[in-house]
């Protein structure tokens, strides 16, 4: 038994009918094509899924399309405005932030909910802040400069 | 000023912009028309004859439209070391035994994932399940079950080292210590699973899109799984979701994948789930170790004998190569006169164990630094110093198996001997240990029996200057893409933005072996450069006739202008020179081929890099808990040709090999893996990630492309021993068994106090 679902993403707004059962992750995929967002566990561990739901970044392996209906989200596809990229887009290839790219897009809604929540987060703060997204190839510290860069504003005359 | 433009300098990752906008197509966002997905039944049991399996409930569901078990194959068996017929010991879809936990015994191709998943339900496997062994000194005794027929002992494979007169110089040593060691698992844990999309089509030709380290080896092995010519598969890799050692065999994804497609003539799709990546792929080689280490009173290292078990799992793999690596790693990155090693890898009921980042060596490296810092301790000799004394130096030979030419071991030295002077006296339950190692710029091995040149390149000039550069190197994450498009700019005198890379298509890349053994910058650099140079000197026949210049006169492309060496005003735009010399070719484009493989260059690798890490941590000694503070690493590679590249090595090396050290482990019941999510397999996350600080070491290697050589797998081999040497220097317990837990350091701590208190 399929149900209605209407989901604004990245500023479009959907219409679908889904199985009740579908995840979030499954309906940006396979039903709107935004295969910018992985799936690295399906249990909430590795944050390859992380999106950003009405500001807040969830992973969306771990919800149900339906919970998010009517809501609003930010996947990574809609992080650059048009062709000009995110100032946190520019600092992970500035600082060699990512390597083979599968974690990249949800490390990068985590750190963009972070600065939005928290526009000067200390270290600790944002180590914390993507704590639970897992990157297999660089160890982290690249983007934590990434997002220091960013913190510091060396991106904000571009944007 | 840098000799270089292009290399050295700090660029973007030429895959990078499609990376950080989420529109990197993976093969794991792919789909096609028609696409059907795949799920794979696998063994529950450890040890079983298949008595009998029945697939027809599982046809009768609708939305399946194929199942296929052993019987749908050619019932051939498969391995990488395809020289050695023994050692191709894996069917994949087994047809009258499985191995361990996880073995397939058949595939399903339905409309979708769940149906398949449904389906997978539906077939009835008849197993007798047989008695099993897990452990390889178990496994090992006569009276242990047999694994595979005819293999005796369960005996997979033994290698054995040796030069000097070890037993005679043991005899000489003022000091010997036996020691045991134990080396634990670790799971690959790419981001990407294991996953394919395989397309027959009604011309007999197969498509396979896969996440692989290498196209060619898969496009291979597939042709002798299932006889189709070589020519008939086309194995395209996408962006690559990491592999560290996972993804250069033929898999159960990508050979299922392949059967149901040529079956159903329509493209099936199936991806491991994580679970299936715990268990039902390889991983690192879990070893014991038995040591022996002579010394002269002055820390001179005479003689080094070692014994090596490994634990293989249920087939060969590419661990016949980890257990040759370890053994010849066992001797780096020391002078030792006289050395011996002898290792057996055994089989065993659990899932196979086989290449990991490091091949072997993180483990040798492990055993072998702590071990020497015992020596040291024994002797009244610092660390640093007794790696100093015994320590490589270039143009050294190892006797009758290696050549090294370059070699920044003792550069290396100095610099972290400087570091920890500048941290001064630590505060209480802080130390700092350190760990020597050094690693391989890919392997002079060719159990492959590729008819091929090792790496292979092709390099295209258009009308427009701009540059085409195909290879068969595989881009998995580590920046292969990049650094080899640095290379190939650099040899031709353009900008990196002039190049377009095509990489790990075997449809129209020359073959290459992979992305393997740390062995792209050098051998595929190598063959890139050859390529960039035998396209640069099409051009200058051209532009030495425009430019009319005496013969005698030296001439260079820089930043698109070819010009007298001497006098560089003297030149003429390589864009125009470009457009001359198709014009003087009737139309032909330019072409410049490249190929490299090693030789005269001994058994093992063309080059060697070295290094040195020191590890400071911070232990609770009440708990055993304790902090990585600070990861700082002297590493030489010859010619850094990717600076940001290397960085991302080093600090991932880091995150990895430190959770080696301090917390991934495998642990098993019965051939069961007890953690297969990642919730459950604990690996360092941000909030544990070390400082880490880089010391780059200035060497030339003279057989590398500029002087580069690799540096990939060899930042994965000292962190676990700098880690093990630490944390004694802490406390003064030392964990002979890897991972270092908190429960290990607890429970020696006690055993120490009550130690202590006897003593007393």
């Amino acid at each position: 038994m399929k149900k209605e679902l209407r989901l604004t993403v990245n500023g479009q707004p959907y219409e679908l009918y889904i199985n009740p059962k579908t995840l979030l992750v499954e309906a940006l995929r396979d039903h709107l094509g935004l295969t910018g967002t992985k799936r690295g566990c399906n249990c909430s561990s590795c944050g390859a899924c992380t999106v950003i739901l009405n500001g807040m970044a969830v992973k969306s392996c771990s919800i149900l399309a339906l919970q998010a209906d009517g809501e609003e989200i930010l996947s990574i596809e809609g992080l650059a405005n048009g062709t000009e990229l995110h100032p946190l887009q520019k600092a992970f290839l500035d600082h060699g932030a990512f390597q083979c790219g599968f974690c990249t897009p949800g490390m990068l809604m985590s750190a963009t909910a972070l600065l939005d929540e928290n526009p000067k987060p200390t270290k600790e703060q944002m180590k914390e802040g993507i704590d639970g997204n897992i990157c297999r190839c660089t160890g982290y510290n690249s983007i934590i400069r990434a997002i220091t860069a960013v913190v510091k504003g060396e991106y904000k005359e571009e944007k | 000023m840098s000799k270089y433009s292009v290399i050295g300098t700090r660029v973007h990752r030429v895959d990078g912009p499609e990376k950080v906008t989420g529109s990197a197509k993976y093969t794991f966002d792919m789909v096609l028309p028609n696409m059907l997905y795949g799920k794979i039944l696998r063994s529950p049991h450890p040890h079983a004859k298949i008595l009998n399996i029945d697939t027809s409930q599982a046809e009768k569901l609708i939305g399946v439209k194929a199942v296929v078990t052993g019987k749908d194959t050619l019932g051939r068996k498969q391995g990488i070391w395809r020289r050695f017929p023994e050692l191709c010991d894996e069917e994949i879809l087994c047809r009258d035994k499985v191995r361990y936990i996880g073995d397939p015994v058949a595939a399903v191709a339905a409309i979708d994932e769940y149906t398949a998943e449904e389906a997978l339900d539906l077939i009835e496997v008849e197993y007798e399940p047989l008695p099993a062994v897990f452990d390889p000194l178990e496994a090992i005794k006569e009276d242990a079950p047999q694994i595979h027929e005819g293999v005796e002992l369960n005996i997979n494979v033994t290698r054995h080292i040796e030069w000097g007169d070890v037993d005679e110089a043991f005899k000489k040593c003022d000091h010997i210590r036996e020691d045991q060691f134990k080396c634990s698992s670790q799971a690959h844990m790419c981001m990407e699973t294991h996953d394919a999309v395989a397309s027959f089509d009604y011309n007999g030709k197969l498509t396979v899109w896969t996440s692989t380290q290498s196209s060619y080896f898969i496009q291979r092995l597939l042709a002798d799984m299932l006889d189709l010519r070589e020519g008939d598969i086309r194995v395209i890799k996408p962006p690559t979701g990491g592999g560290f050692g996972s993804k250069f065999e033929l898999d159960s994804a990508q050979f299922c994948a392949s059967v149901l497609s040529m079956k159903l003539c329509k493209p099936v799709k199936i991806v491991l789930s994580r679970e299936e990546e715990f268990t039902a792929t390889k991983r690192r080689t879990p070893m014991y170790y038995y040591l022996k280490l002579g010394a002269k009173k002055d820390g001179t290292l005479l003689a080094k004998e070692v014994r090596v078990i490994t634990e293989g799992g249920a087939y060969t793999g590419m661990g016949a190569t980890a257990l040759y690596l370890t053994g010849f790693f066992s001797s780096f990155p020391y002078k030792y006169p006289n050395y011996r090693y002898d290792g057996y890898r055994v089989y065993t009921n659990t899932a196979p164990t086989s290449a990991m980042r490091g091949f072997g060596a993180p483990q040798s490296t492990f055993v072998g630094e702590s071990q020497l810092d015992m020596m040291a301790e024994e002797l009244g000799i610092d660390p640093i110093e007794i790696r100093r004394k015994n320590g490589m130096t270039p143009n050294y030979e190892v006797p009758g198996q290696a050549y090294i030419q370059s070699c920044g071991l003792h550069q290396c030295l100095d610099k972290i001997e400087e570091h920890i002077k500048q941290r001064g006296k630590l505060p209480p339950n802080h130390g700092i240990g350190i760990a020597a190692y050094g690693f391989m710029s890919g392997g002079i091995f060719n159990w492959f029996d590729t008819p091929y040149a090792f790496s292979a390149a092709l390099v295209r000039i258009n009308i427009d200057g701009k540059v085409d550069l195909f290879t068969g190197a595989c881009e998995i994450g580590q920046g292969s893409d990049t650094t080899l498009s640095m290379i190939c700019a650099e040899e031709l005198g353009i900008r990196l933005e002039d190049i377009r890379i095509h990489s790990g298509d075997t449809g129209i890349c020359p073959a290459d072996l992979g992305a393997w053994g740390s062995r792209e910058t050098l051998m595929n650099g190598n063959a890139v450069k050859m390529a960039a140079a035998d396209a640069k000197r099409q051009l200058m026949e051209f532009a030495a006739a425009k430019l009319g210049a005496n013969i005698v006169y030296d001439m260079d492309i820089k930043d698109r202008w070819i010009h007298l060496v001497d006098r560089p005003e003297r030149g003429v735009s390589y864009f125009d020179i470009v457009k001359e010399a198709i014009r003087g070719k009737d139309g032909e484009v330019i072409i410049g081929r490249g190929h490299y493989t090693p030789h005269h260059k001994g058994m093992i690798s063309p080059a060697y890099s070295f290094g040195l890490q020191a590890a400071e941590v911070e232990v609770d000694p009440e708990t055993g808990k304790y902090k990585l503070i600070n990861v700082t690493t002297a590493h030489e590679s010859g010619t850094v040709i990717n600076p940001v590249g290397i960085e991302g090595q080093l600090e991932g090396a880091i995150m990895m090999a430190g959770g080696y050290g301090f917390c991934e482990d495998q642990p098993m019941d019965e051939g069961k893996i007890l953690n297969p999510s990642i919730a459950d397999y604990k690996l360092i996350r941000s909030l544990d990630m070390p400082e880490t600080k880089i010391l780059e070491i200035d060497t030339y290697e003279p057989e590398g492309p500029f002087g580069a050589k690799e540096a990939g797998e060899g930042l994965t081999n000292p962190t676990a021993g700098a880690i093990g040497n630490a944390v004694y220097k802490a406390v003064g317990v030392r964990i002979n068994n890897l991972p270092i837990t908190p429960e290990k350091v607890l429970r020696a701590l006690k055993e120490k106090q009550k130690q202590g208190k006897k003593i007393k």
